[in-house]
């Protein structure tokens, strides 16, 4: 087994890691936070606070 | 809670973050193209010798020239995360919107699988050079996706500026290779005698054939009005780093093919993998190898994680406005994301990246992104009648209109005829999938959307209505 065999197990290691971390973080934000409130983005918001589209 | 805005009445709500400014904009319009003077743009003098690459090179220019100054008009107006599918939906309708949506997803996922399959690829290379065969890619790829998806994930200025610094980086090593041939480092002198005695070895069809691979320089661009929501300042920051991104993108495009051109036989570098690597190693100078090898890496990376965040902002507004299931139009309380877009696109990736040949996965792109420029044409000219410029103020206007416009529809025009040429099975595949996609959305899934909440923009009633 050389440096890269090594770094091969290394990538599938840190790959876990980082879904794990993506699929852990999502259930928990699920699961803490009311639906209505994570999806209650709405477009054009700067456009009713910053953006005039008046000459 | 602080990250959220409300006003007097209203329930509070999440909204995407505005800390981004211009140069964020350069490296996310820059980022995802830059992997292309790097790879794939070579092709083209494949396909019609090296007079053919350079004509394909700046021609391609003036097409994704037209592109970011038509880009930088309406989207300095059409400030709404999604890009060009909001664009669609306040100047055209609902399901030229949709198709949009689906351009833009099916582009940049596309072009992120089509990236994680070359960082693969770079990486058996160096493992080969150094003497270790058969190197399995996939943790390699997978683990490009997943760290990206991750940071992304975690917000979008860590994730923009971590582009800005890879992409100056990649940026800087073809400037630093140039000067380093002008200055004599190179082993081999620039050698341009193919341009006389082999001008154009496969005739005038060589050169529309080239044209195809000519848009690798560019294709991408497009994407940096994806970040309208995020930027502090949409009127000024996007029309700026638009268009410091396409000079820079010309810059380096010319450079790249005059090093290229100069250093590899035209016969070689129409085939090769790695162009800029190799003229690298062509010069004989360890150093520039491994700068060169540096910025391939970092241009992929780059490349990959601005795909990440452009193909989420697209599937987060789509499910915003209920054009799909409204679960993806959510935002993450505490990084404020578009969190389960970006995990949910993560799979999709994967499966292209692991299950897909590169060249197919890449034309795939080019055709999304193709049907997007040809989008922009008439949604420039509805949007200079519906509203013209004494109507509604814009952050830039662009010049001689409708010029851009004709050029840009003609050269789409060309670029179809010459992904035909290679690929027109591909191109009619691609055509079916949106056709079919339209009569699901048109007869199944618009029923859902709320039809007065998508319009968005305080404008006044357009002309004629």
């Amino acid at each position: 087994m050389d440096v890269w065999n090594i770094l091969e197990y290394l990538a599938w290691a840190l790959s876990i890691m980082f879904g794990a971390l993506l699929l852990l973080d999502l259930v928990r934000i699920d699961t803490t936070y009311d639906n209505a409130l994570l999806t209650s983005s709405r477009e054009g918001e700067i456009e009713a606070t910053q953006e005039r589209h008046t000459i | 809670m602080s990250n959220v805005s409300t006003n007097a009445g209203e329930p509070e709500r999440l909204q995407l973050l505005r800390v981004l400014g211009p140069a964020h904009v350069w490296a996310l319009g820059v980022g995802i193209v830059l992997v292309g003077e790097y790879m794939g743009w070579n092709f083209s003098v494949g396909k019609g010798g090296m007079i053919a690459g350079l004509v394909a090179c700046w021609v391609a220019g003036l097409l994704y020239t037209c592109v970011a100054m038509i880009d930088s008009e309406v989207t300095s107006t059409v400030a709404a995360a999604g890009g060009q599918y909001a664009q669609a939906k306040h100047i055209v309708g609902p399901l030229m919107a949709f198709n949009v949506g689906l351009y833009l997803v099916m582009a940049y996922t596309m072009l992120e699988a089509a990236n994680a399959i070359t960082v693969g690829f770079l990486l058996d290379s160096v493992a080969g050079m150094l003497g270790h065969t058969g190197l399995n890619q996939q943790p390699f790829i997978v683990l490009a996706i997943m760290f990206l998806a991750w940071l992304n994930y975690r917000g979008v200025l860590a994730t923009l500026t971590f582009n800005l610094a890879i992409v100056a980086i990649a940026f800087t090593a073809i400037v630093v290779l140039f000067l380093a041939i002008q200055f004599g480092v190179s082993a081999v002198p620039l050698d341009f005698s193919a341009v006389t005695e082999e001008p154009l070895p496969y005739g005038w069809v060589g050169i529309v054939a080239a044209l195809h691979f000519g848009l690798w320089y560019y294709l991408g661009i497009e994407g940096t009005c994806q970040a309208a929501e995020e930027v502090r300042s949409p009127a000024r920051s996007l029309p700026y780093g638009t268009m410091a991104g396409i000079m820079t993108l010309l810059i380096a495009a010319t450079m790249t093919w005059y090093m290229c051109s100069g250093l590899i036989p035209w016969e070689y570098l129409g085939q090769a993998g790695t162009p800029l690597f190799d003229a690298a190693r062509v010069t004989g100078s360890t150093w520039l190898m491994v700068l060169l090898f540096i910025g391939t890496m970092f241009a992929t990376l780059a490349s990959a994680n601005g795909c990440i965040n452009d193909a989420s902002r697209a599937w987060f507004s789509m499910g915003r406005d209920r054009y799909l299931p409204s679960w993806f139009g959510a935002v993450h309380p505490v990084y404020r994301t578009p969190y389960r877009s970006i995990v949910f696109l993560v799979p999709i990736a994967l499966i292209f990246a692991l299950g897909a040949p590169l060249d197919q996965v890449v034309t795939f792109s080019i055709l999304s992104g193709l049907l997007g420029y040809t989008f922009m044409t008439f949604n420039m000219v509805m949007f200079r009648r519906k509203w013209p410029l004494d109507t509604i103020k814009r952050g830039y206007v662009h010049p001689f209109h409708p010029l851009p416009t004709i050029i840009l529809l003609i050269l789409c025009s060309t670029a179809f005829f010459a992904v035909f040429l290679g690929y027109g099975t591909q191109l009619i595949a691609m055509m079916c999938f949106y056709i079919i996609a339209s009569l699901w959305f048109h007869y199944r899934r618009y029923q859902f959307v709320r039809r007065g909440d998508q319009f968005t923009m305080p404008w006044p009633k357009p002309l004629g209505y």
